[in-house]
């Protein structure tokens, strides 16, 4: 577990070095995630060693959110006046963008015939 | 023997409290979204956020004291987005076949997502500045803030819609997409990515690991798609 741990954290570490010396408009952990996809790729081997780690993050990822959503309670004042419309633009932008999106992604991939 | 007072002062000051508190809170949110047979209006987040918001205010516990335990939790958002790997490597061949449904539904997502947001919003009345907050309320929260900071809108606003809007899209994702008759886990997880990054992705890997590695590549290439969208999009609402 311990080495799988020190991939990810080298691999965020690497992610927030480039990030910042190229100042690119990606977070570190995103690009983290780029290098760990190129890695994998170089080194097979490397997904069976990851894979226990990965199972037990990304099946309780939704926890990490937390924390943040416990800050955001706390600031929903900064909402002002503003709050029932900004909820409606989040509400409706939300659902129109996940629809818009999978009706596209569905349609693209049955015209041009992309295998599933 | 210490009273209870004492006890208390003591524990609610350091982070063993609180990083325990978070755990049971979400534990009590995961046991519930079970109870309900995993329904997507039951969300884990939600419940565990409600309880600790609850608990902070009745003690009276800033949340600087809070985030003091919680910090350990919300460090590994870092490591975890890296994981989001593993699922796109397991699934790159049905990525690499997907390039062009991706590449459409990315910009269709998107700028779906910005236009409709802005537009619903200034339509009800709200301002220039806050609208800068809100334009890049789909991409994950570091991306999001740096955006909205050059865009001079307020960070703290921004972070408040990016997580409100991460909690629709989990909500929202599947009863939405059944309605709509979509069946393609790759679109299902790929929209529900773009429009509500790492909680929309947590909600796709609960449902499907395909839907999950197309969420965590929807988020990162919408991370990119807003940072070049927000900013024209936003223009032609000024």
């Amino acid at each position: 577990m311990i080495p799988a741990f020190l991939i990810l954290l080298s691999c965020q570490l690497a992610g927030e070095t480039a990030a910042r010396a190229l100042a690119l408009p990606l977070p570190g952990p995103v690009l983290g995630m780029l290098i760990l996809t190129a890695a994998l790729a170089l080194r097979p081997g490397l997904q069976a060693r990851m894979e226990p780690l990965a199972q037990g993050i990304l099946g309780n990822l939704s926890l990490l959110f937390v924390p943040a959503g416990v800050g955001v309670v706390g600031h929903l004042g900064a909402l002002g006046q503003a709050g029932l419309p900004l909820m409606a633009a989040l509400v409706g932008s939300t659902v129109l963008a996940i629809g818009v999106g999978a009706v596209t992604f569905a349609a693209v991939a049955r015209l041009t015939g992309a295998p599933k | 023997m210490t009273g209870f007072a004492e006890i208390w002062s003591y524990l609610s000051q350091g982070p063993l409290l609180w990083l325990t508190a978070t755990l049971a809170a979400y534990a009590v949110g995961d046991a519930a979204f079970r109870a309900a047979g995993r329904a997507p209006a039951v969300n884990p987040v939600l419940i565990a956020v409600a309880l600790l918001a609850g608990v902070l205010a009745v003690t009276g516990t800033p949340y600087s004291t809070y985030f003091e335990g919680a910090q350990f939790v919300h460090f590994l958002l870092g490591p975890a987005t890296v994981t989001l790997a593993l699922p796109l490597w397991q699934a790159r061949g049905l990525v690499a076949r997907a390039a062009l449904p991706v590449a459409v539904a990315l910009i269709a997502g998107s700028v779906t997502g910005v236009v409709s947001a802005l537009a619903i919003a200034q339509g009800l009345g709200v301002g220039d500045q806050i609208l800068a907050s809100l334009a890049p309320k789909s991409a994950t929260a570091p991306v999001a803030l740096g955006i909205s900071e050059r865009l001079g809108g307020s960070p703290t606003l921004t972070a408040v819609l990016v997580i409100t809007t991460g909690v629709i899209g989990a909500v929202s994702a599947t009863p939405l997409l059944n309605a709509l008759g979509i069946r393609d886990w790759r679109a299902r997880g790929f929209a529900t990515g773009v429009a509500a990054h790492g909680l929309g992705t947590a909600r796709a890997l609960q449902v499907h690991p395909v839907a999950g590695a197309f969420a965590g590549l929807g988020m990162a290439l919408n991370a990119v798609a807003t940072a070049l969208i927000a900013p024209v999009v936003l223009g032609w609402f000024r």
